[in-house]
């Protein structure tokens, strides 16, 4: 983008560059100052369809949900992990746990076929259900770098009382 | 921002082409990156941590972006209402997705739960979009390591 030099000997146009140059500059502060680096968000499904009475009753093959009890102390805070009858020190081992039974590699029929409920104390700060939903969605394998799945469906159980 | 030149003193002459270029670079750079989807994003909900929230391969289909505050309030659009009062809002999205021709059931309300919110909260949310119509629904979550050890029992 060379602009050539005004030819004043021969009597040509010369360009004014100062405008344009000023409206670049206001466009380029503009964007500077609007600029925001964020940071990026993604998303876990849940699988919550409203259940009319004809629905009501299960398929006899389907298996029953894996249930996860979340406890929470007055605060909020995490008080216990319930996994069957085993309770569990964090969500590391929530993880290993759900590895356990899957298998490391868990194929595609049996992502579609296990389902997890969390029934979760009403109080509960919402970052330990997601905390609980990543331990069992998956893990990253530290050798490639990808995201192994575990389990895919995934929904509450009806909520406690507040 | 016009420079004066003194009379009877040599012209200096800058050569304004890299400069004109390195700016129309950098404008063309943040044209390229800003963020037109800035109306789903709220500053004051704070977003739980998730190694494994990745940003979804495919846009979703008519999204509906509630926030819930840590306070238990909710934030659609404009507006900031409690979980039962945005139960009308939700109600006239339903008739617009349906004046349109959209199935509400396949539309995704996307849950941007501030992690200090309680979990009964957002199942009660949940529960009021079901009664109106939405079936689909995700859970927003920051994408950053984060780990599970650290979140133990108590902690």
């Amino acid at each position: 983008m060379r602009i050539g030099e005004p030819a004043r000997e021969e009597g040509g146009v010369e360009l004014q560059m100062t405008p344009m140059i000023d409206i670049v500059f206001q466009l380029l502060v503009f964007f500077v100052m609007t600029f925001k680096i964020a940071a990026p968000e993604g998303d876990f499904n849940i699988r919550m369809p409203i259940v009319a009475p004809s629905e009501g009753i299960p398929e006899p093959d389907a298996l029953p949900p894996i249930t996860i009890r979340l406890t929470a102390l007055s605060d909020g805070r995490l008080a216990g992990i319930q996994f069957g009858n085993r309770q569990l020190k964090n969500f590391l081992e929530l993880r290993e746990r759900m590895i356990e039974m899957l298998g490391p590699d868990p194929g595609p029929s049996v992502i579609e076929s296990t389902e997890v409920e969390l029934d979760c104390d009403y109080h509960l700060r919402y970052e330990y259900v997601i905390e609980a939903i990543t331990a069992v969605s998956g893990y990253v394998d530290e050798k490639t770098g990808q995201i192994v799945k575990l389990v895919e469906k995934i929904k509450f159980a009806p909520p406690r009382a507040g | 921002m016009r420079f004066a030149t003194r009379r009877g003193m040599p012209e200096a002459k800058a050569d304004m082409t890299p400069m004109i270029d390195m700016t129309f670079q950098l404008i063309a750079f943040f044209m390229v990156i800003v963020n037109f989807s800035e109306g789903e994003r709220n500053e004051r909900i704070r977003l739980p941590i998730s190694e494994l929230a990745k940003p979804p391969d495919a846009p979703l289909k008519s999204p509906i972006t509630l926030h819930l505050t840590d306070a238990g309030t909710v934030i659609f659009g404009p507006d900031e209402v409690s979980i039962a009062g945005v139960r009308h809002l939700l109600e006239r999205e339903v008739r617009f997705l349906k004046s349109r021709g959209d199935d509400p059931r396949q539309a995704t309300v996307v849950i941007r739960g501030d992690r200090s919110a309680r979990t009964g909260q957002v199942q009660e949310l949940i529960r009021v979009c079901q009664q109106v119509g939405f079936e689909r629904f995700v859970l927003r979550a920051r994408q950053e390591f984060a780990s599970l050890a650290e979140l133990a029992v108590g902690s």
